[in-house]
């Protein structure tokens, strides 16, 4: 809630001046009342047929009111939803920005489903309540300090008996809260299971259909469903307790005050009358208090939201950045693993004892069983993780001292299930970097094979549907690739990213890099022994261990599981 | 990425309200009872909420004894004061009762919506997801669900209380005096001229800042998934502008439309308070010259008051109302989405033995413009295998999309055992595949469960012998919790070469008599590859099977191999014969060795 408080403040003068506008207006609401009473009780009473027009002008000043309470009221709400949606606006900037630099470790124990829904439906809930807070929030309070007021003029003994009744009533609203916040943070937590199912089904659709697990899928939506529900339904039932609750309260303080008062009347302390006029005041506190108990309910459910928020705010990099700005030295070696070794979770090790020397321009190939490793050499260059032993060097230095943006920013990256987007294929390949110009573009399209673009209706300026679902996998991944080498690149990093290539389109590609990237440091990983036949290191990688390297001619001497491979893929007789 | 696409959710489409409001019915129908339980208890609370105050009134009497010189009876006070405790009591209860009987109903309207959003995705033609953002959809799913709901478990009810009360004050003002009624009518046409009116902006402001929304949170989706290449490639900043810039234009267009919806609530205020001033003061007047007398003027502007009531309180409700319609037809519009074509009626859930396939003349195109396949033929007889190459982009997977009746075809038609594949019903056609496909998936479950998908009933022994066939078993059996170590598609270390020899195991486990292999072992190495030959090859055996690849040594066994080329089979026959032909097949088996 605090936070929310926070992120509020930077709009305080918008917040007051919708406080003071709805205040103004409510004032203006309030007064309309009184003056209508004490035309009809008593100016009425008062005057004589030739002074109507004092009931006329009376009238136009009621109107007069009105006006400006219709003025005020607007002016309150309308400030109220600027403030509403520029602070939501900041949340979700500050949250998305957040979102898009957490490391993959963070990532990987969030999950993308729930990063989704804290961006889309927290932020939508405290949304909600930072507009109602400002245009309810103010009215109820000031009911609630106006009545006890009026009641402290007429009968102060009796107000502080009704007074007394509020301490009670905060003990409830807060003891509530508390439990609420919980509860509604456990439907928030439903919520990204629902997202999960949802986007789990819209990724998987094909599949899904193919085996016609249409009903099997709905139930498993249905299990979802259904908590979802039952959640609402918990935090429902234990919070809607407050408001019968408080009224009760508040009921009986009237009750005590009633029969407290009959003793004072008894006694001669007070009048009736004014017993009459207090109940007015104390019915305005009791309704005002139910408002504001209903407004603490908003509260605390956007607080459970705010709270999710928070907790990917507060998530600190585990990854430390650099502060050296890079420098190629082209005598130096290019890319050093130093006897690595990595874990994910601190257990079993998936890299043990890595260590290769590539100088500028070289090209290493890592082959090996899936699951053995290789994608987590990449993810160590790229500093999505650090390893727990040894280290690694880029340009003779060691890559932890390195600026990680900058580092990142001399690799060219196709990751095995990387990502098109939703936008041009222009926009695909130069990626918003400024640097990547149409020329580049072009050239990579070249480099990358991706002469498809060319047959294209529009060309470069074709729309890639999200997932690149209008465009086969080949194609997609000479886009992938023609991204990578856009911005050529000192490290080119291939993971896997020409499976779905024919061999001939394949071997084109590799010579194109071979052509154009002279200066680039080429990792490719693959599965084909023809990928990476030429590279001037091939790494044998089984269970997170290099057990050969070597150059091609080499390893198909010495290295078994190599011979195997080469026999399978290139066919006996011929290898 | 300024160019969004034009994303069509129907925002520009006009809908007709009555429409929504029909179908929110429908919803609302279907749990009349606790409709009905809801309505009975609102009035009866309403009706209760008259005693407190009567009882109040009572014991004011009793104190106002003290005027006429008596004494207070204490007696008679306590009673009242404990009948007073009992009836709040009470009161409390059942607006509990109630509270909660709201709850539950909307929460149920909530429940069957979401279902519905959820089935429909599972009916709707495939294309649908080609066009239409995650991130959206998901959207739809949450908060305009949620909007519905909030406003169906606070609004509904407060609409039908509301009208009660209006009604019961309308009667009495007419008994009253018709004559200040007829004065207090002035202001109707206007009440209606100001809310059709500002009815008619907000709701196209609405309709724009939802669309604005469901864009925004279909980037946001987008975007956060793609995250770690968007890492890879330093765009953070990039990314983070252009969801700023989208971020502002929604922030913008929620202000629009805030800023009439919040209108709404003060006007209609100030449309009934100018009624009681011209009310009051006409009254006044017209007593003052005594026309009216001053007790029913009195009793008249109690009743207006009560009137003024709900009406400030539906004037609140409005702005919410407007809202969940708003969201309504966001959702309706997903459930309005066509369908796959529905099974012809007398379709045949039986027939398929063999597996023989006739593909006769087909051609089809994703867009009118662009022919993807044109007159294609071949026939398969059961148990061949058909292997499928040609460049990427050729037309190969649509030849699959097409098999497996995710796209209806133009022209021609494709017969399995002799039946036009159209004249099956769609589930039971689809059983007779089964297919692993280049892109993965797996949904969040136990390594058991994704194995096990799709496949029914299967013990775990055949699931473990299935995980041994495909090479998976040993690197399963060493995971923390084996066969029930949790997998998802996010997150978790499990390569994509895993994740496909999961998906052969899912295939093997299938009793299917037609098999679609799309790229199959591409993410598998090829040791592995190696080591589930034999196993692919009992796959095969016995089942009629399409195999899309690039690795020509699975390709060479095949029996029939078709050369496909910008929508054409160029090329048809066995690799010998393909070979000694020389062509393109010839050109393309050699290019590997190069």
């Amino acid at each position: 809630m605090l936070f929310i408080f926070k992120k509020m403040g930077k709009y305080k003068g918008q917040v007051t001046y919708s406080l003071v506008m709805k205040a103004l207006g409510t004032g203006a609401d309030l007064l309309l009342p009184f003056i209508l009473a004490y035309m009809l009780d008593e100016l009425l009473l008062e005057v004589s047929v030739g002074d109507y027009w004092l009931l006329i002008y009376t009238g136009l000043l009621m109107l007069g009111i009105a006006f400006l309470g219709w003025v005020f009221n607007i002016l309150a709400n309308r400030s109220a939803e600027k403030v509403s949606s520029l602070t939501v606006r900041d949340v979700r900037s500050e949250l998305f920005y957040k979102t898009e630099t957490l490391n993959a470790e963070q990532v990987d124990q969030i999950t993308t489903s729930s990063l989704i829904s804290r961006l889309t439906s927290d932020t939508y809930n405290i949304f909600q309540m930072v507009g109602s807070l400002q245009r309810l929030g103010i009215r109820a309070p000031m009911l609630l300090v106006g009545g006890i007021i009026m009641a402290a003029f007429l009968d102060p003994v009796l107000t502080l008996v009704m007074v007394a009744m509020l301490p009670f009533m905060t003990i409830i609203v807060y003891q509530y809260s508390k439990r609420g916040q919980p509860l509604y943070k456990d439907i928030q937590k439903q919520v990204d299971e629902i997202i999960r199912v949802l986007r789990e089904n819209i990724t998987g659709v094909r599949v899904v259909r193919a085996l016609s697990m249409t009903d099997y899928e709905q139930q498993r939506f249905d299990i979802e469903n259904k908590k979802a529900v039952d959640k609402e339904l918990t935090a429902t039932i234990t919070m809607n307790k407050i408001r019968p609750f408080i009224s009760l309260i508040m009921n009986i303080g009237l009750i005590v005050v009633l029969i407290f008062g009959a003793y004072r009347v008894a006694n001669g302390y007070t009048k009736v009358g004014q017993i009459l006029a207090l109940i007015t005041y104390f019915t305005l506190i009791l309704n005002s208090t139910a408002s504001l108990t209903r407004i603490f309910i908003r509260m605390s459910r956007a607080g459970a939201s705010a709270g999710r928020i928070v907790e990917v705010l507060k998530l600190e990099t585990t990854i430390v950045d650099g502060d050296k700005p890079l420098e190629i030295n082209p005598s130096l070696p290019h890319l050093e693993f130093d006897n690595v070794t990595f874990s994910y979770h601190g257990k079993e090790s998936h890299l043990e004892n890595i260590s290769f020397k590539l100088s500028r321009g070289q090209t290493l190939g890592i082959i090996g069983a899936t699951g053995s490793g290789k994608t987590t050499i990449i993810n160590l260059i790229m500093r999505f993780y650090d390893p727990q032993q040894g280290t690694i060097k880029v340009f003779g230095e060691d890559i932890k001292t390195l600026k990680r943006d900058e580092l990142r920013r001399h690799i060219g990256l196709v990751l095995q299930n990387d990502s098109v987007f939703s936008d041009t294929i222009h926009e695909n390949i130069s990626f918003s970097r400024p640097h990547v110009d149409l020329n580049q573009v072009k050239l990579a399209k070249e480099i990358a094979q991706a002469d498809f673009i060319d047959q294209m209706p529009e060309q470069y300026d074709h729309e890639i549907a999200q997932r690149g679902t209008n465009i086969s996998g080949g194609q997609r991944q000479r886009l992938l690739i023609a991204r990578a080498v856009a911005s050529n690149p000192e490290l080119l990093i291939l993971d896997d990213a020409s499976s779905a290539l024919d061999y001939q389109t394949d071997k084109n590609l590799r010579f194109a890099i071979a052509k154009h990237l002279k200066n680039t440091t080429k990792i490719i990983v693959a599965q084909r022994i023809s990928s990476i036949k030429d590279a001037d290191l091939i790494l044998v990688i089984d269970n997170g261990r290099i057990i050969n390297q070597g150059t091609h001619d080499e390893l198909a001497k010495s290295s078994e599981i190599y011979q195997i491979l080469v026999k399978h893929q290139l066919g006996e007789g011929l290898a | 990425m300024n160019r969004r696409r034009g994303r069509n959710d129907g925002s520009d489409v006009a809908k007709n309200r009555t429409q929504t409001l029909k179908r929110l019915w429908y919803y609302l129908s279907y749990y009349k009872g606790r409709l009905i339980l809801g309505i009975v208890l609102t009035i009866l609370s309403n009706t209760l909420s008259l005693i407190g105050p009567y009882l109040t009134g009572q014991m004011i009497n009793e104190m106002a004894v003290v005027n006429e010189g008596l004494d207070i009876d204490f007696h008679t006070i306590f009673i009242l004061g404990g009948l007073m405790i009992s009836f709040y009591l009470i009161s409390a209860i059942m607006n509990y009762i109630l509270s909660i009987a709201l709850v539950k109903m909307s929460q149920s309207v909530v429940y069957k919506l979401r279902s519905d959003l959820f089935n429909k995705m599972t009916t709707v033609k495939v294309n649908y997801f080609d066009t239409n953002q995650t991130g959206d959809i998901i959207s739809r799913m949450s908060y305009d669900i949620d909007t519905i709901a909030g406003s169906l478990s606070s609004d509904a009810l407060s609409l039908i209380t509301s009208t009660i009360t209006l009604v019961v004050s309308f009667v009495m003002m007419i008994i009253v005096s018709p004559l200040l009624l007829l004065i207090f009518f002035i202001t109707i046409p206007l009440s209606f001229l100001m809310t059709s009116l500002l009815s008619r902006i907000i709701k196209k402001k609405l309709r724009i800042r939802n669309r604005s929304l469901g864009e925004l949170n279909g980037y946001t989706e987008e975007m956060i998934s793609a995250q770690k290449t968007i890492q890879s490639y330093v765009q953070e900043e990039a990314i983070y502008e252009k969801y700023q810039s989208l971020n502002e234009d929604t922030a913008k267009k929620s202000y629009e439309a805030g800023y009439y919806l919040t209108t709404t609530g003060p006007s209609i205020m100030f449309i009934n308070n100018f009624g009681t001033a011209l009310v009051g003061t006409a009254g006044a007047v017209l007593a003052l010259f005594g026309r009216i007398l001053i007790g029913d003027l009195s009793a008249f502007m109690l009743y207006s008051k009560r009137f003024s009531g709900p009406i400030n309180h539906v004037s609140n409700l409005i702005a919410d109302i407007q809202s969940a319609l708003a969201a309504a037809e966001r959702v309706f519009y997903v459930l309005d989405q066509e369908d796959e074509t529905k099974d012809i009626e007398d379709a045949k859930d039986f027939g398929i033995r063999q597996g023989a396939v006739k593909v006769d003349n087909i051609s089809f195109r994703y867009v009118p413009e662009t022919p993807v396949l044109e007159n294609v033929s071949f026939n398969v007889k059961p148990g061949q295998t058909v292997a499928i190459v040609g460049e990427t982009g050729a037309g190969k997977t649509t030849l699959v999309n097409l098999l497996m009746r995710f796209y209806d075809i133009d022209k021609g038609q494709i017969l399995i055992d002799n039946t036009n594949i159209e004249h099956y019903n769609r589930r039971y056609y689809r059983k007779a595949f089964s297919m692993v496909l280049q892109d993965t998936w797996i949904f969040k479950g136990t390594v058991l469960e994704n194995i096990k998908y799709g496949n029914g009933d299967v013990s775990f022994e055949e699931v473990v012998e299935a995980a041994k066939k495909a090479r998976i078993h040993h690197y399963i059996s060493h995971l923390p919790d084996g066969y029930d170590t949790m997998l998802s598609d996010e997150g978790v270390n499990i390569s994509k070469g895993q994740k496909q020899l999961i998906v052969i195991a899912r295939a093997m486990l299938s009793k299917s008599q037609l098999l679609i292999l799309d790229e199959a072992t591409s993410n598998v190495d090829t040791y592995t590859e190696v080591n589930i030959q034999e196993a692919m090859l009992n796959l095969m055996e016995n089942k009629t099977s399409f195999v899309i690849a690039h690795r020509l040594s699975t390709i060479r066994n095949a029996d029939i191999i078709l050369f496909v080329d910008k929508g054409n089979i160029i090329e048809q026959g066995t690799h010998d014969n393909l070979m000694a032909k020389k062509g393109h097949y010839h050109d393309l088996f050699m290019s590997q060795f190069a």
